[in-house]
């Protein structure tokens, strides 16, 4: 099993939750995060200097999957979450060893 | 005649009461923003009540109620509050404080114009556009109104505003928010309110502060502020309700609905409340909120982005506050007579001065708008959009 742990615009998370449902994928756990890229945050210029914006607020979500499916669910967070603009996100697989269902004890892994 | 101080003491607490609105609509519209953005529009009112309050003692009390020119605006015999007294004149209050009375309004006018403005607007456009609005829009309104223009030489009745404070600013509102343009992501994905307890703080304070718009308008400590006190309360319930209701019926009771019915109640009795009854309240109310609610969703349905609906509540619940004052006015209480009782040419007289005041607005207003668009730009950047006004214009978090 694998963890696909993504991070990207907080406006986006609609788009990207439809875009998993469409591909049978309905469990996730949310957080609204803040974070910086490779940009080190957005730059506002002004004519009496700049002023550095550098952690945006972005949502990050986590979702658990089969390792065959690990493409389909970074496709379509991909999918959903792309703007094509400096900050669309990043998205981390990691692997999960076991994976317990609290109300039954069934275990996964 | 000597001061009555009554009538002094009372209109003293009334202008102060009519400040707390301006903070007031800051708050109820930053409620309903996103959080980047919530300074900014608290902040917006701010900057509008200091502004407003320096042109109107500098030249837009004069403008108003100076001496009529062809009955369009007043001339520049006040200008810096010349001649101004502090002894009492006809009317056993203080001219001085009429002036600041008049003030409170002329700032709150222009904040709810922000509506239209909000999520998007730079900052220095912004006050360069305030000070052209309250000076070309509502200076000229008010005189039409008040200060012996043509509206009131037809017979035109505004008892607080209506039409001076929120038909002019509903309208202006809508105009502004046609040539700023949509938030960008506007109809693509949600916006939604994020913090609607502070929308119905400020619902409370424009509510309480409502007291002093109305009762104040009496200019007077007597029964005529009693009644405008207790209609004015009456059609806030009933406007209330009767939003909560429709909301109920398609789908959930909304509390933002509840207030924003109370807000268009309140806006639809300020030209009634020294000419109607507490029976006609109700019915004023009631359909101010449904008026106002069925013009949110029609301004959702046409896609258009004025942001905070001071068009729907403030624009259109005024205009329906305009024709109701023709309608049930009542010679019992103000000593008019409305289509109710047998007066066609009230009902015309109201009908005409609301609309031209409408056209106006939302004229001038497109003009000025288009002008400080083309001058400095309205809007801010893409980059400062998305991070939001609170740390693109102001450098500050909520």
């Amino acid at each position: 099993m694998k963890m696909v742990k993504a991070i990207f615009r907080p406006e986006r998370l609609e788009f990207v939750k439809r875009a998993l449902e469409d591909q049978g994928f309905y469990g996730m756990t949310v957080m609204a995060v803040e974070g910086r890229g490779d940009q080190k945050g957005i730059s506002l210029q002004y004519r009496g200097g700049a002023i550095m914006v550098d952690l945006i607020p972005k949502v990050q979500i986590e979702v658990v999957v089969k390792d065959a499916d690990t493409d389909r669910v970074i496709a379509a967070i991909c999918d959903g979450a792309r703007t094509g603009k400096i900050g669309d996100g990043r998205i981390f697989v990691l692997p999960v060893e076991r994976s317990i269902k609290v109300r039954t004890g069934e275990q996964e892994s | 005649m000597t001061l009555d101080t009554g009538t002094t003491a009372w209109l003293l607490t009334a202008t102060a009461l009519v400040m707390l609105m301006t903070p007031g609509v800051g708050f109820f519209y930053g409620g309903l923003v996103r959080r980047k953005n919530f300074i900014s529009m608290v902040a917006l009112s701010f900057i509008v009540f200091a502004m407003v309050s320096i042109q109107w003692v500098l030249f837009g009390y004069s403008l108003s109620f100076g001496g009529d020119i062809g009955g369009f605006i007043g001339n520049l015999d006040f200008l810096g509050l010349s001649g101004i007294g502090l002894e009492a004149g006809d009317a056993g209050y203080p001219p001085i404080l009429f002036v600041a009375f008049q003030g409170v309004f002329a700032a709150i006018a222009m904040a709810i114009v922000t509506s239209g403005f909000a999520e998007r607007v730079k900052l220095s456009a912004f006050m360069l556009f305030a000070l052209l609005w309250t000076t070309l829009v509502y200076d000229p309104l008010a005189h039409w109104a008040w200060g012996g223009g043509w509206a009131a030489s037809i017979g035109s009745l505004d008892f607080a505003g209506g039409t001076v404070v929120h038909i002019s600013s509903g309208f202006a509102a809508l105009a502004v928010a046609m040539v700023i343009g949509k938030r960008s992501g506007f109809g693509q994905y949600s916006m939604e309110p994020h913090n609607i307890p502070m929308t119905l703080l400020g619902a409370a304070l424009l509510w309480f502060g409502w007291f002093g718009f109305n009762a104040g308008s009496a200019l007077a400590a007597n029964g005529l502020a009693a009644n405008a006190f207790m209609v004015t309360n009456i059609s806030a319930a009933a406007g209330a309700l009767a939003w909560l209701a429709a909301s109920w019926y398609r789908g959930k009771p909304s509390s933002l609905g509840m207030v924003s019915g109370a807000v268009a109640g309140l806006v639809a009795i300020t030209p009634a409340a020294g000419f109607v009854d507490v029976g006609a309240s109700i019915a004023i109310g009631a359909i101010a909120g449904l008026i106002c609610y069925g013009a949110m969703l029609f301004r959702l349905k046409k896609g258009l982005d004025e942001s905070l609906d001071a068009w729907a509540v403030h624009g259109m619940g005024g205009l329906w506050g305009a024709f109701a004052t023709g309608i049930f006015a009542m010679a019992a209480i103000g000593g008019y007579s409305g289509l109710i009782e047998g007066n066609l040419d009230q009902f015309i007289a109201n009908a005409v001065g609301a609309l031209a005041a409408l056209v106006y607005a939302f004229v001038v207003t497109l003009v000025l708008a288009y002008l400080v668009d083309r001058i400095i730009g309205l809007r801010v950047s893409e980059e400062e959009e998305y991070v939001g006004l609170d740390i693109s214009q102001h450098g500050e978090r909520a």
